[in-house]
Order: C-alpha cells, then sequence, then structure tokens
C-alpha cells in the first residue's frame, strides 16, 4: 500500500506549469495541479492535466525501433546511435550540412536544448535548428 | 500561535489514528507548497500541514478503489466531509471504513472560500466559526437583469479553454465516462465550447451534489466564477427540496426522488 505525490514539471509545452503526479502503488495514476507554483498557480490546461497518459501507455515506445523487412524492428542503443551518426555523417558529406535540421522540444531542459544547437551549428554546420514549441 | 496549536493537535489526532488504520491520508509539506500525502504508522508527522487546500475526498475515493479492505483516515475540512458524504451516498466510498479526522477552517479563509458551514461534524481540531450567511456573489448576480446576466455568462464562459480542470479536481465528480466528452454534446478541437450547454451540464450535475469546496473555481485558468451557479442551485435545492448537501448519507438527492409531493411552490 502505497501513494505518494512527485512533484516535477509538465513535459507539454515551454510555459513549465508544475503539477503533481499521482503514484499509487507504482504506478502512476493521474496528475494534480501544484497549488504552490509561480507560474501555474493551481491551474493545469487539458494537456497538463493528461500529462501522465502517455506513462503506462501500451503504444509507448520504451527502445530504438528500425524500419526493417517493411516494418519496425527494436534494436538495442549502441546500434541505435551508430545509425543515426554514420546516416547524419554520410548525408553532410554528399548534400551538405544544410540539408540537416534539428527539432529540439519545450520538454527538454534549457540545458539539453543548447546542447543541441551546439550540435546543429558547431558539429554539423547548419543553423537549421528549432522547437516544438513554435509547431 | 492558534495555528501551531491546531497543528498539534491534529497530529496528536493522526498518530492516534494511526494506532487502528493502515494510513491516513493529509497534507505534507512540500517543495514550499502541500501535497496530499499518505501517512502511515510509524512516520514522522513534524510535516504534516494543512495548506494550501486539497480535495482530499477525491484522492481518498482513488484510494479506497484500489485498497477496498483497508481502514483509512482523512485529516479533512467541512467541504472534505461533505464531499465524503455525497460520494459515499453514491456508493463511491465506504464510510465504515474512513475515519475522518476533522478541523475547522478559520474565520477568514471561510470569508475567502464564501463558505456557508466551515467545519466538519468530526471536528477534533480547531474552532467552528460560522461561515457566511450565503454566498455574497449570488445578490450581485441577481441584481442584475436576464439580459445582463446572460452578456455575462457568455462573456465569461467565452473564456474556458476547456481544460476539464473543474471536472478533474471536483471530489464528486467520479463516472468513468462523462457527458462533457461525448462528441453528441461537445465537439472536439473546439473552442470555446458549446454555450451554455458545455456548462449547463457540469451545473445540471451538481445539483444536491455540490459540497461548496470551490476547488473548480481556483483550479480554473480563465478565473471563471464558476460556483456562484452552484451556490444557487445549493440554496434552491435547500429551499424547495430541505435537501443540504453533504449534511446526511441518509438524505437522498432531489434529482433521485419522484417530483410528486415534494415541490412546495
Amino acid at each position: 500500500m502505497n501513494y505518494r505525490n512527485v512533484l516535477t514539471v509538465c513535459p507539454y509545452c515551454g510555459a513549465g506549469c508544475n503539477l503533481y503526479l499521482q503514484v499509487l502503488d507504482d504506478k502512476v495514476v493521474g496528475v494534480l495541479p501544484a497549488k504552490q507554483h509561480v507560474i501555474s498557480k493551481g491551474s493545469l490546461c487539458i494537456k497538463g492535466w493528461n500529462a501522465a497518459a502517455f506513462v503506462h501507455h501500451e503504444d509507448r515506445i520504451t527502445q530504438p525501433m528500425a524500419r526493417r523487412n517493411g516494418g519496425f524492428e527494436p534494436i538495442g542503443w549502441d546500434e541505435a546511435l551508430d545509425m543515426v551518426t554514420d546516416k547524419l555523417a554520410e548525408i553532410r558529406q554528399t548534400h551538405g550540412p544544410n540539408a540537416i535540421s534539428f527539432l529540439s522540444s519545450a520538454k527538454c531542459t534549457n540545458e539539453e536544448n543548447y546542447l543541441l544547437q551546439k550540435l546543429a551549428r558547431a558539429v554539423i554546420g547548419t543553423n537549421g535548428i528549432d522547437h516544438c514549441a513554435r509547431l | 500561535m492558534d495555528e501551531q496549536i491546531l497543528l498539534e493537535n491534529l497530529r496528536q489526532a493522526v498518530a492516534d489514528t494511526l494506532t487502528r488504520t493502515e494510513g491516513v491520508l493529509a497534507l505534507r509539506s512540500d517543495h514550499g507548497g502541500a501535497a496530499p500525502h499518505f501517512f502511515k504508522p510509524g512516520d514522522d508527522l513534524s510535516d504534516l500541514v494543512t495548506a494550501p487546500r486539497y480535495p482530499m475526498a477525491m484522492i481518498l475515493d482513488t484510494l479506497g478503489d484500489a485498497w477496498p479492505e483497508a481502514r483509512l483516515g482523512v485529516v479533512a475540512r467541512g467541504c472534505d466531509e461533505r464531499a465524503l458524504v455525497e460520494l459515499a451516498k453514491r456508493n463511491q466510498v465506504n464510510l465504515d471504513n474512513i475515519e475522518i479526522i476533522g478541523f475547522a477552517c478559520t474565520a477568514g479563509q471561510a470569508t475567502e472560500c464564501r463558505c456557508t458551514q466551515p467545519y466538519p461534524d468530526a471536528l477534533v481540531a480547531g474552532e467552528a466559526t460560522e461561515g457566511v450567511a450565503e454566498d455574497p456573489r449570488l445578490a450581485e448576480l441577481e441584481a442584475m437583469s436576464f439580459a445582463e446576466r446572460f452578456a455575462f455568462w457568455s462573456s465569461q464562459y467565452e473564456k474556458c479553454l476547456k481544460c476539464y480542470g473543474c471536472r478533474n479536481f471536483c471530489p464528486v465528480c467520479y463516472c468513468p465516462t462523462c457527458a462533457l466528452e461525448s462528441e453528441l454534446w461537445v465537439e472536439t478541437g473546439v473552442l470555446a465550447p458549446p454555450f451554455p450547454s458545455y456548462h449547463m451540464i457540469k451545473a445540471m450535475h451538481m445539483v444536491g451534489r455540490c459540497v461548496a469546496c470551490r476547488e473548480c473555481e481556483n483550479a480554473c485558468p480563465a478565473d471563471i466564477p464558476l460556483t456562484t451557479i452552484f451556490s444557487a442551485l445549493y440554496r434552491d435545492t435547500a429551499e424547495k427540496f430541505g435537501y443540504v448537501a453533504g449534511r446526511s448519507v441518509d438524505e437522498k438527492p432531489p434529482l433521485l426522488l419522484s417530483l410528486s409531493g415534494t415541490m412546495e411552490d
């Protein structure tokens, strides 16, 4: 018998509303607004209220998948990262850095977003960097 | 100082209750605020607090569904206790398994909530103060003409973001399938929701059920004064049917009764 509330930041947009994840017997069962938070002040939008919906969802992808033989096959992280690196290098070599764009996320931290633009600009050499909050 | 005495009394009562229950649902201070927490026997109670409010009845309903045999305690305000009564009436919680540790709200809190009964029956801490006689917003609303009132609600409901927060945070809303998610009544992907049906569906379901905890209104990102209408319903069911939501498990909601002979005018 276990019930606790875990304070976290809404994973959706960049506003950064805080919410509590209700954890009941080690399963995330719902969301409560965080009344003390300076931004959200105990309110949430429909996305925040459903921020936990994907956590235990049966359709959630929990490992890398590669498109092979007309379908998706689960692969290991090392293989997946090698594949991405090889393909990005090949595209850059053949078509130039501006053939590549990066799409970051409002769900990431500021620092993670900084690192992605660093990868785009300094490693690949493109200004093609944007994020999901502008979609 | 009074606050300190209240907290000490509550912690003592919770410690007592923990000797005969699996745990007690109460607020625990957390990151500059507080969150509902399930205190277990032996837990440190020094961080048990009373504010900010959360709909404890709603959470207790969730816990009771997961652990139907468990004996649970809950630290409750007047509105929490009333919500538990309404849920018990509708077979959502089993009061035989619940021990209520009630405390009174201060006069200031009662005024802020426009609360008519800021204390529970199971009062163990704090002193019961009289609430307001009636939600003062009702008089303001009734001073308006029909056209003004219609314009007022139109402009209020136009702000609705359809977050469903008023329903999600409501301690007495529990249906697994909700009329507000039915395409028949509410088209998906369209803002604002249909006026007035969206909010009137919610209001209809609050007749004889809303316990005036104000959580829906506090959770509303658009600051719509939702509970003004619920206050009117609360008053009308009291006047016409002698029914007060949350008062007693034995009082049956007027919407569930035959109308013959029950209306007084």
